[in-house]
């Protein structure tokens, strides 16, 4: 069964006069920091700061419960208390293969392995990267122009100090095993902007999952991440970002761009099991012949966590090819927002485009907002685009049934399934039985709260 | 103890139609019974009714699983219990493995606190599909989704493999088979027959049961066994189709 999903009436919220910081959020004073990244801070705190709150006359926010980002007063992160114990955890269960693994904790970076890196990959914190590979950096930093309704997240995320990665594999730099980091924040109002860029030059492959967790159970974060991946002539590039943080009031912003050039397939997925609130915005740019963009997300939503999740496919060039996977998964309150738009640019024949949100709504309270979008400006173009929501079928539920398995059981071994196919989309079978295992936990935990 | 499966005055129905009028119908433990009946007599009906589907309402009649009352029990107990039923048509479960579903469904008869044993278990399943003749990469795979009709079906049977009914319902399992699967999947089933198990093949076709020899054939019409015999109705029934029993049921 599958019915289509009639958006909710919004409710109006007055205009907040909030002031999320009152100081640039400035980690530590950067002075190793070169001169042209100093300024780009400067001119991003000024942006900001001109760039208006999103308001519900924001189409970009349509649906979204403008409440989840009145913020004041926050400040950064500071240096976490017990960072052994973190990078314990970031180690329990983690995938047995991986080429390097990287720990940051409120905006520092703890810990770091780079054992299996092949020769030539570049994969340094950003703050290093910044000292010894500026020029390389500065290339591809903050070089994507993306708007979402994100952009005062951007320009926020561009003043701060940055932690998280920067990495680059040249010409032919092939890595099968991933490269892990693990990003936890704390704090009470405290907020952390971790960065990720990735250079995947000519034919060379790279493979990447950013973990977000919260340090305690309960924490009042903001993470406000930014996620770019360039992929070059025939490069490769799998982005996963598995975000667990507490539901307890860790919000988090994600925006992502991925630029993919000739013959060149980036894969991201995004999974979200925790946080309070998410935004995730992610800009697919296929910008030359044979590029290939394939988004998937799986999202596990229950009491009255918020997953809002905008999505651009722009195809740019002929013979560009993307596909869009989404699986949420909603129970109790909780609400999903999905806006997704393919537009395929003037002189982009031939191109391939689709589109497909799922829901899978497991209590009548849930709520699934789905909005896709095309526009299509080009000849030879194959596009679809579809959003479904229902519930679990009960002829699914008879079948396992009639092999022995009990009701409980049988649903949720569904709505695992049904979380897994955008996992399954993913390379890397130790990954995926990592990701999967994560949302299995998350689903246990579930059952307890009934 | 009775060893039987045995069907008494069973009537169901399905959205307030009555399919079964009183169906009465016992497999001994060591036995196969073949059922044979036009199309829309009521045979997946009786296998779905007995599996526990909740479409079907069951207005009279008994289903003993030796002692056991079945149509008392849950779905999955009856499963547990020792039936089994192989589907005419198997569901797709998206994003369920083969693999991972069948555990589960081992797991559901260990005692708390017990796990499967996972190379022991793997072992196993990969011994009894090489017996049916399937790929490895089928344990990968969801649930019968994309499977051809023949891939479904060998499927149901290395379920039934798997989980060692005492009494085995296979509802059209031979339909959508080649003549080389058909020999395959009966040399499955030949397999299990023993002195502590039963089984009913539903068929459209004496040519199953030249490979799975039955030792009783029953013929179901308008939801009543109206006649049965040995292996040698089947072949008349080919011959003949169904017309002359229900001319032999009219009032003379
Ligand atoms: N869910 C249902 N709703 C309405 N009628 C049903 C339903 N299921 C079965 N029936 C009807 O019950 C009758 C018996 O169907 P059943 O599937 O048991 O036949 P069958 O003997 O298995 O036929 P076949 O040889 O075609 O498989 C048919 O007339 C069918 O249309
Ligand atoms: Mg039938």
């Amino acid at each position: 069964m599958s019915i289509l999903v009639t958006p909710q009436e919004e409710t109006i919220v007055p205009e907040p006069a909030e002031v999320w910081f009152a100081n640039p959020p400035l980690t530590e004073t950067d002075t190793e920091a070169p001169a042209w990244y100093r300024e780009m801070q400067e001119k991003s705190w000024a942006r900001y700061h001109e760039l208006p709150v999103p308001t519900r006359k924001n189409q970009d926010w349509r649906f979204a419960d403008l409440k989840k980002i009145r913020f004041t007063d926050l400040a950064p992160a500071d240096p976490a208390t017990d960072p052994a114990a973190l990078v314990a955890r970031a180690m329990t269960g983690r995938p047995e293969n991986f080429a390097a693994h990287f720990v940051f904790a409120n905006n520092r970076l703890i810990y770091s392995e780079t054992a299996d890196l092949p020769a030539g990959a570049i994969c340094l914190p950003l703050k290093e990267a910044l000292a010894t590979h500026g020029d390389l950096v500065r290339a591809h930093f903050l070089q994507e122009e993306k708007n979402l309704g994100g952009d005062k997240f951007a320009a926020l995320h561009g003043a701060a100090t940055l932690s998280g990665l920067f990495v680059h594999f040249p010409k032919g730099c092939v890595s099968e095993k991933p490269v892990l980091v693990h990003h936890f924040s704390g704090g009470e109002a405290r907020a952390i902007f971790p960065h990720t860029l990735v250079v995947a030059e000519d034919h060379a492959s790279v493979s990447i999952v950013d973990v977000f967790e919260s340090i305690a159970p309960s924490e009042q974060t903001l993470n406000v991440g930014m996620v770019d991946l360039f992929a070059d002539r025939g490069g490769k590039i799998q982005y996963v970002a598995l975000q667990g943080l507490s539901d307890n009031g860790a919000k988090h912003v994600q925006i992502h761009s991925s630029r993919a050039g000739r013959d060149a397939a980036v894969k991201v997925a995004f999974l979200n099991l925790g946080a309070a609130w998410v935004r995730n915005e992610s800009l697919s740019r296929m910008v030359d012949s044979g590029a290939d963009c394939q988004i998937f997300s799986a999202n596990l939503a229950n009491g009255i966590q918020e997953y809002d999740q905008r999505t651009l496919q722009s195809h740019e060039a002929q013979h560009t090819t993307s596909d869009l996977f989404f699986k949420n998964a909603l129970y109790h309150k909780s609400r999903t927002i999905f806006s997704g738009l393919i537009h395929v640019k003037p002189g982009a024949h031939h191109t391939d485009s689709f589109q497909t949100c799922r829901n899978l709504l497991g209590s009548e309270e849930a709520e699934a907002n789905s909005m896709p979008g095309l526009e299509i400006d080009a000849d030879q173009v194959k596009c679809s685009h579809g959003s479904t929501a229902g519930q679990i079928s009960e002829e699914e539920i008879f079948y396992l049934r009639a092999r022995g398995i009990p009701a409980d059981d049988a649903r949720k071994i569904i709505s695992l399934g049904f979380l897994n196919e955008s996992i399954a989309k993913l390379e890397g079978d130790e990954l995926k039985e990592y990701l999967f295992s994560r949302v299995e936990r998350k689903f246990a935990a579930l059952d307890g709260r009934g | 103890m009775s060893q039987s499966l045995k069907i008494d005055n069973l009537h169901a129905t399905v959205d307030g139609n009555e399919i079964l009028k009183g169906l009465t119908l016992e497999i001994p433990k060591g036995q196969v019974h073949a059922i044979m009946g036009p199309n829309g007599s009521g045979k997946s009906t009786l296998a779905k009714v007995m599996a526990g589907h909740e479409d079907y309402v069951v207005t009279d009649g008994t289903v003993l699983l030796d002692d056991i009352n079945l149509l008392e029990l849950e779905i999955d107990e009856r499963s547990r219990a020792g039936f089994f039923l192989a589907f005419q048509y198997p569901h797709e479960i998206p994003g369920v493995s083969n693999a991972n579903f069948l555990r589960a469904a081992r797991q559901a008869r260990l005692p708390k606190g017990e796990e499967v044993d996972a190379v022991a278990f793997y072992k196993e399943m990969y011994l009894k599909m090489d017996e049916l003749g399937m790929d490895r990469k089928f344990t990968g795979r969801s649930v019968n989704e994309g499977f051809s009709g023949g891939e479904k079906k060998r499927n149901e049977i290395l379920q039934m493999m798997m989980l060692e009914p005492t009494y085995a319902v296979l509802d059209e399992t031979d339909s959508g088979l080649d003549i080389d699967a058909l020999r395959i999947v009966a040399a499955g089933v030949n397999a299990m027959r023993s002195p502590e198990r039963g089984f009913l093949v539903i068929t459209h076709y004496q040519r199953l049961l030249d490979y799975i020899v039955p030792d009783v054939v029953h013929v179901l019409h308008d939801g009543r066994i109206v006649k049965s015999g040995g292996k040698e109705l089947a072949l008349e029934l080919e011959e003949k189709g169904y017309d002359w029993i229900t001319e032999e049921l009219l009032p003379a």
